[in-house]
């Protein structure tokens, strides 16, 4: 393990070597750019020994990303915003076709308004095509992230494809330092994938993607399902793996701190869940009992994590930097449902902001915080969404 | 189950698909010329042809698309309805 120094972007091209990666297939888009083209110049000189497939598009990248998973090779790719828009239908084949591929989405804003800042609407709106879905809230926390999705990907009782979220610019091209693993290190915890089903393979040939008819088709979807819950457990086990060999350990489906005796707990996703950090800190200075619970998967969702929170605090602020228009923050809103089978009942506080870049600075998710702490402290919920920051 | 559906080549991998079909092609065997052209363009390839190149269409996996009664050079296949078909060669 050595220490580096370099952007989210560059240390996700890093990933791909650490981890084996056999087939790279990506298609430029800001602020993801990097991520392909550092993979492209590692290929050029010898580091990256697998195949770099330049595709027309994005649409072409993931489902070239689906041709090498079906020969059982290891597959990743990158992208951002409309990049990922464009995968759509690939994103659904991949999830139904077992296929444990990895991309890292860079987080940003899609158009129209042309913005190419950070909002998480882009993988916010693949949440029900299957796909495991992590944020992550630094470079290195991203890299190590992106080896050890292959693994959960890759068990049999999983098998399903992980979406890393990462926020386009606060993290794509901001240099942070981060551990850097070599293949041979990883070795150790990452062995060749090897399909537990079916591969494309000429010399014994099968068909892949058939009909199936109104008798069976559920059972399969019903599978993805249970195969998408088995990842809270195993990717348990994968962080303990992790901790073990290289001593690395991100806090699993939600890094609390500082919530065992909160009142008010703030749930965010990416970057702005690192910043929280410091707004926890100072309240606490000020006399506040917060935690910050972030939220590192959204699918699937971390229910009893969420639960066993809601059995001990106030209230729950919590923080979207995406919306599902007409219906509000979509994490606010499945804290809301993980807790309706409980006995308890915390307030929970959506909140919406930091689009389309908007900073949120300590300063701004203080104000959030203590807001949620005023409700919980005058008994008064007040309003059930806020939008922070907005404009009159 | 495996967990996504696949399967290995053999006749009939997905079912019989010909129950899709809702016009047979049928072969007015007096006009036919045994010149294969049908055989050639079937798209399920479910024409198989005697040692003459008489054509017979394998009606548990046929579609129905037609295809053959369109390219036919003697324009002697005449798309039936399935159950019309069954009456005429009393199957029904």
């Amino acid at each position: 393990m050595k220490t580096e120094l370099m952007s989210a972007n560059y240390a996700a091209a890093r990933s791909v070597i650490s981890a084996r990666v056999e087939v790279v297939a990506a298609y430029p888009i800001t602020p993801a750019t990097t991520v392909p083209e550092q993979i492209a110049l590692l290929n050029e000189d010898g580091f990256y020994t697998g195949q770099f497939i330049r595709v027309e598009s994005e649409h072409s990248a993931i489902f070239a990303c689906i041709g090498a998973s079906s020969t059982g090779a290891r597959a990743f790719t990158a992208t951002s915003s409309n990049g990922l828009l464009l995968m759509d239908e690939g994103l659904h084949w991949a999830a139904a076709a077992r296929l444990p591929i990895v991309i890292n989405n860079i987080n940003r804003s899609v158009s129209p308004s042309w913005n190419i800042h950070v909002t998480h609407d882009d993988s916010y709106s693949k949440r029900d095509t299957g796909w495991i879905q992590f944020y992550v809230s630094s470079v290195d926390e991203l890299y190590h992230t992106i080896i050890q999705s292959f693994k959960l990907a890759e068990d049999e009782r999983v098998l399903m494809p992980v979406m890393i979220n990462s926020d386009g610019f606060v993290l794509s091209h901001t240099l942070s330092s981060f551990d850097y693993l070599e293949p041979e290190e990883v070795d150790k915890f990452l062995p060749p994938y090897s399909p537990p089903h079916w591969i494309m393979d000429p010399a014994n040939p099968v068909s892949h993607g058939n009909i199936v008819f109104p008798e069976y088709y559920q059972e399969f979807r019903y599978m993805m399902h249970e195969g998408t819950q088995n990842a809270l457990k195993v990717y348990e086990e994968v962080e303990k793996d992790y901790k073990n060999l290289f001593g690395k350990y991100f806090g699993g489906p939600i890094d609390c701190y500082k919530c065992d005796d909160a009142e008010v707990v703030f749930t965010s996703q990416g970057s702005i869940a690192a910043e929280a950090k410091d707004a926890v800190d100072e309240l606490r200075d000020e006399g506040y009992r917060v935690g910050n619970a972030r939220v590192r998967m959204i699918r699937p969702f971390p229910v009893d994590k969420i639960r066993e929170l809601g059995s001990h605090v106030k209230g729950f602020a919590s923080f979207d930097r995406g919306v599902s228009y007409g219906f509000g923050g979509p994490v606010a809103n499945d804290i809301r449902a993980s807790m309706y089978h409980t006995k308890y009942r915390p307030m929970i506080k959506s909140y919406i902001g930091g689009l389309g870049g908007r900073d949120m600075t300590v300063t701004d998710i203080k104000e959030v915080i203590k807001d949620t702490y005023k409700a919980v402290e005058s008994g008064d919920l007040g309003p059930e969404e806020t939008w922070h920051d907005l404009m009159e | 189950m495996p967990k996504t559906s696949y399967s290995k080549p053999m006749v009939g991998a997905t079912g019989e698909t010909g129950s899709w079909r809702t016009f047979d092609p049928v072969v007015d065997y007096d006009e036919c010329n045994r010149c294969r052209t049908c055989w050639l363009h079937c798209p399920e390839a479910v024409i198989s042809l005697d040692e003459d190149g008489t054509p017979h269409t394998d009606y548990d996996y046929c579609k129905g698309c037609g295809i053959c009664a369109q390219v036919c050079p003697k324009q002697c296949i005449e798309m039936v309805r399935t159950d019309e078909r069954k009456r005429r060669t009393g199957e029904v």
